[in-house]
């Protein structure tokens, strides 16, 4: 046993480096910090003017619906809730993983959430931003929009229902935008104290000093902002679990058989992770190679990654399972209707294909040559996501389009607005992203040097030869 | 020793957090109490060394959860029982079991203001000049180089003897910045 914890590859082995390559700390800034700096890359504007048109397709999609009405969509009786809240949860969940990347890792000391945790954080907010557009119209006036919260006001003459979920649902998600949206900042605030140290003209100086408002890094200020990272953490650990919960609220409060289940809390809380874990997989695999960080998201983290896909996975797989079995073991008649139509049913289509993507493929992650695979693991990603997509249709449609009596049955079809619109979200989605990867770090780098650091120190207490010299992290 | 109005301190810059932490004990074992040091990362035990309290940040946070928590529960008691009282689905007009996600929520969000706006407020952020940032080298304390300033305030300062002191503890560059 001690010949093995000796052997410098055995160490290499059991905990595998999550920087590669052994850069100083000056490599570590410069190599997060130079796409900020260099001067715009005529793919940047490519990719704008792509991603800035969809938003755009957004934006008068929008523009459309609100001033004709919600008549434009394809929701109506019995479908009353279609692609919107479909694309809503599916927006709300992708975040999920940012910020179970940025606090639950926190808090459990996994070290290699340091490289990605900016990463998925944005990736949160900009997906709560997608998420956040679809209750907002779907209420038919979003100039009222404000009549969803608590606001004493003279036209509407009463108060909210807080017997209902869907007002939990408005606190939890507008909560959990506000909080997402200060834990990332306050991530940023050492980091956009880098770019301004490094500025090299009085503008650029001016902006990132008054962005990082006017950090120090002084004993004093690590001092406290630890604290408070740590209180954030701790807060938003319960808070994403939260979220997703009283999404599915939505739908287990209510009794439309195949919604009025105790399981879709942890359902849903697990189809989150999974989902969101998929789509920082997607845009990580890209991210990392266009912006030549590859020694600081290495594989390690790609695979520690696909691990969670495929335990959560695996989760919503034995959810799914469980749902069909109480709909058995309950004797409900209407329960049991529901499910055997949701497989069997004319959206059998759409629920063979969630089971194969959200089941099936990522079982595959339980081999490591095709979890360490990055053209397998990225489109694999896709799958995950596709598939997810479908459950929230699935749920929705299938409970929804065959009402108790056989008069009211039907069959939810989208219109192009639908389409566009769900479309465009994808728009909005990656402009925020363009413009994220081009003025911000994206990787939290006073993290990651101050996980360097600990990690060299924890080798230290290794013999030498396996340690390597305690001096090659020093700055240079 | 006499008072320099016009000095901040002395900076010592230093190449690795271990010199840096091993020359705030020096400083400390010396007699300096007034003292600041500037990394790019946190440090850990360096308030150790340099004698400062725990953050009082978490009791700032427990008031912020606390009047998250009461406005909640006044909220819906009031809105739902005195402003507004209507019996939905014979269910009653206040509880705390369906009122539990609303103040759950609250909860959080208040204690998240508490946590940021108490960081800046104990931090004295936002505050966009300070005598440190005259260090010529000051760009390095957020990317590879660990400062130690102590300030003219403190009673053992002197400009000259600080600065020898500092040297003697392995700085690789030593400046008087002014305040």
């Amino acid at each position: 046993m001690a010949d093995l914890a000796f052997d410098p590859k055995a160490v290499e082995q059991l905990s595998p480096p999550l920087v590669t390559g052994k850069p100083s700390l000056h490599e570590v800034t410069e190599a997060v910090s130079i796409h900020t700096e260099l001067e715009t890359h005529r793919n940047w504007y490519i990719a704008l003017a792509i991603s800035g048109s969809v938003t755009l397709l957004l934006g008068s999609m929008l523009a459309y619906l609100i001033s004709t009405g919600i008549g434009v969509w394809g929701n109506n009786n019995p479908v009353g809730w279609g692609w919107d809240i479909t694309n809503f949860v599916f927006w709300i969940g992708i975040g999920h993983a940012g910020t179970l990347i940025s606090a639950i890792l926190f808090l459990f000391r996994q070290k290699w959430r340091t490289s990605i945790n900016r990463f998925a954080e944005a990736m949160t907010l900009f997906a709560v931003a997608c998420a956040g557009i679809y209750p907002l119209v779907h209420v038919g006036r979003p100039w009222r929009a404000y009549w969803l919260f608590p606001i004493p006001n003279a036209d509407l003459a009463m108060w909210q229902n807080f017997r209902s979920p869907l007002l939990w649902d408005v606190f939890a998600v507008s909560t959990y935008a506000t909080v997402s949206a200060l834990f990332w900042y306050v991530g940023l605030i050492p980091d956009l104290a880098i770019i301004r140290d490094r500025a090299t003209t009085k503008l650029r100086h001016t902006i990132y000093g008054i962005a990082s408002l006017g950090w120090r890094g002084s004993a004093t200020h690590w001092k406290n902002y630890e604290k408070a990272y740590m209180i954030l953490a701790g807060l938003s650990t319960p808070l994403v679990l939260s979220v997703h919960t009283i999404v599915s609220f939505d739908f287990a409060v209510s009794i439309i058989p195949g919604w009025h289940t105790t399981i879709f809390p942890p359902y849903f809380v697990a189809g989150a992770i999974f989902s969101g874990f998929a789509m920082v997989i997607t845009l990580m695999v890209i991210a990392r190679w266009v912006f030549k960080v590859e020694h600081l998201v290495t594989m390690t983290h790609l695979e520690n990654m696909n691990k969670v896909i495929l335990a959560t996975g695996t989760i919503v797989g034995y959810a799914y399972a469980t749902e069909f079995f109480i709909a058995w073991y309950s004797g409900n008649e209407y329960e049991r209707f529901t499910f055997i139509n949701r497989a069997m049913g004319p959206y059998a289509w759409a629920y063979w294909s969630m089971v194969s993507c959200n089941v099936i493929s990522p079982q595959f992650f339980w081999f490591k040559k095709l979890r360490t695979n990055i053209p397998f693991m990225f489109v694999l990603s896709i799958f995950v996501n596709i598939g997810m997509w479908f459950e929230r249709f699935v749920i929705i449609a299938t409970s929804l389009h065959r009402d108790f009596l056989p008069s009211s049955w039907g069959y939810f079809r989208p219109t192009i607005v639908d389409i566009l619109t769900f479309f465009g979200t994808f728009g909005l989605f990656i402009t925020l992203f363009v413009f994220f990867t081009r003025f911000l770090p994206i990787i939290a780098v006073s993290e990651v040097k101050g996980m360097m650091i600990q990690t060299e120190h924890e080798k230290h207490y290794l013999p030498a030869t396996t340690a390597g010299s305690p001096e090659s992290v020093k700055a240079h | 020793m006499a008072q320099h109005s016009s000095i901040h301190g002395v900076v010592a810059d230093f190449a690795s957090p271990d010199t840096l932490l091993d020359a705030v004990k020096a400083a400390r074992a010396q007699g300096y109490t007034r003292m600041e040091a500037y990394t790019p990362f946190p440090i850990h035990g360096i308030d150790e060394a340099m004698g400062a309290k725990p953050s009082i940040l978490g009791y700032i946070v427990l008031c912020g959860s606390a009047t998250g928590f009461t406005t909640a529960v006044l909220l819906q008691w009031w809105t739902g029982t005195i402003a507004y009282p209507l019996v939905i689905s014979g269910k009653p007009l206040f509880a705390f079991e369906f009122g539990f996600p609303v103040m759950f929520e609250l909860t959080v969000l208040l204690s998240a203001f508490a946590a940021v706006f108490g960081m800046l407020g104990l931090n004295g952020l936002p505050r966009l000049s300070h005598p440190i940032f005259n260090y010529s080298g000051v760009a390095g304390s957020s990317d590879d180089r660990f400062l130690l300033v102590i300030e003219a305030s403190d009673k053992k300062f002197d400009a000259n003897a600080t600065k020898d002191f500092l040297a003697s503890l392995g700085a690789e560059k030593l400046e008087v910045v002014e305040a």
